[in-house]
């Protein structure tokens, strides 16, 4: 279930932007009754997602469009949650090659995706008909997802996004 | 949070055979790069202990995991030793989720970072 009070960010995919995004989405995690864990959880998980568009998706471009929409629902339980969707006109690339790595190999890459899928309850990409890529996740409260354990994921698991390797 | 990506390092000292980098503001990707060569500059030095002051970093991303990883093998390989201490608890989170605390020398404070 949805309720009304959904926002859109757009951006261009300039890094100094960012941290604008990390404000915006902290906040309205505030708002929607998210503790501080699971606001910095969510917060975490979509900067990451930015950062690969930006890094990956657009190659280092930093005029290249973003949206990020937000939208509050609830989870079958009643737990209050955000919706996000990340979406962005960059390289394409199959779902289906989206691969991890080990965490017991130490070296910089490959941890963005770990890291969203380790703190959020759903995510999955897709590749919409008229190019770009679409991210959508969602982080419900309370949940064990954010520490680390996991959750019910909608994606491989171990994913990391082949669009490159970002730690 | 630093605007500049240059501006993040607030402070680099000696202390005996030591040196100790002091970041001040969000270590993201917007200052990664920055970061990265200045912690090269610092490594070339080869100081016997890098120590790296997270007290004032109250966010890190995986970019920024990625450069600590990077620099930790360049001090490695000379035989030295790098190790960051204060660290707020959703930097340290950071660092258990993606199990580089069990890599990384943690410390709590400058103190314990000059011994251990």
């Amino acid at each position: 279930m949805t309720d009304s009070n959904s926002i859109e960010i757009n951006i261009t995919s300039h890094t100094k932007n960012l941290p604008v995004v990390r404000g915006a989405v902290e906040r309205m995690a505030h708002l929607e009754g998210f503790a501080d864990a699971d606001a910095h959880a969510l917060t975490w998980a979509i900067d990451e997602a930015l950062a690969n568009v930006i890094e990956h998706g657009y190659g280092g471009m930093s005029d290249q469009p973003i949206t990020v929409q937000l939208t509050p629902v609830r989870a079958p339980d009643g737990r209050q949650g955000i919706a996000v969707a990340v979406r962005d006109r960059g390289r394409q690339v199959d779902p289906a090659t989206i691969q991890g790595r080990p965490l017991d190999e130490v070296r910089p890459g490959g941890l963005g995706v770990h890291i969203i899928q380790s703190v959020m309850d759903e995510f999955d990409y897709s590749c919409p008909e008229d190019g770009g890529m679409l991210l959508r996740m969602v982080k419900y409260v309370g949940s064990t997802a954010g520490a680390g354990s996991g959750g019910s994921h909608t994606n491989r698991e171990g994913a990391q996004s082949n669009r490159g390797s970002q730690v | 949070m630093s605007e500049k990506p240059g501006k993040l390092i607030q402070d680099v000292r000696k202390k005996g055979e030591a040196t100790v980098v002091v970041l001040n503001g969000d270590v993201d990707l917007h200052h990664s790069p920055a970061l990265h060569a200045a912690l090269v500059d610092v490594a070339s030095e080869r100081p016997k202990r890098l120590m790296v002051d997270l007290s004032a970093v109250p966010y890190i991303d995986s970019s920024g995991i990625g450069t600590f990883v990077e620099v930790f093998r360049r001090v490695a390989a000379y035989k030295g030793k790098m190790v960051f201490f204060g660290l707020n608890s959703r930097v340290r989170g950071v660092f258990e989720i993606t199990k580089l605390d069990k890599f990384f020398t943690l410390c709590e404070n400058e103190e314990q970072a000059e011994v251990v």
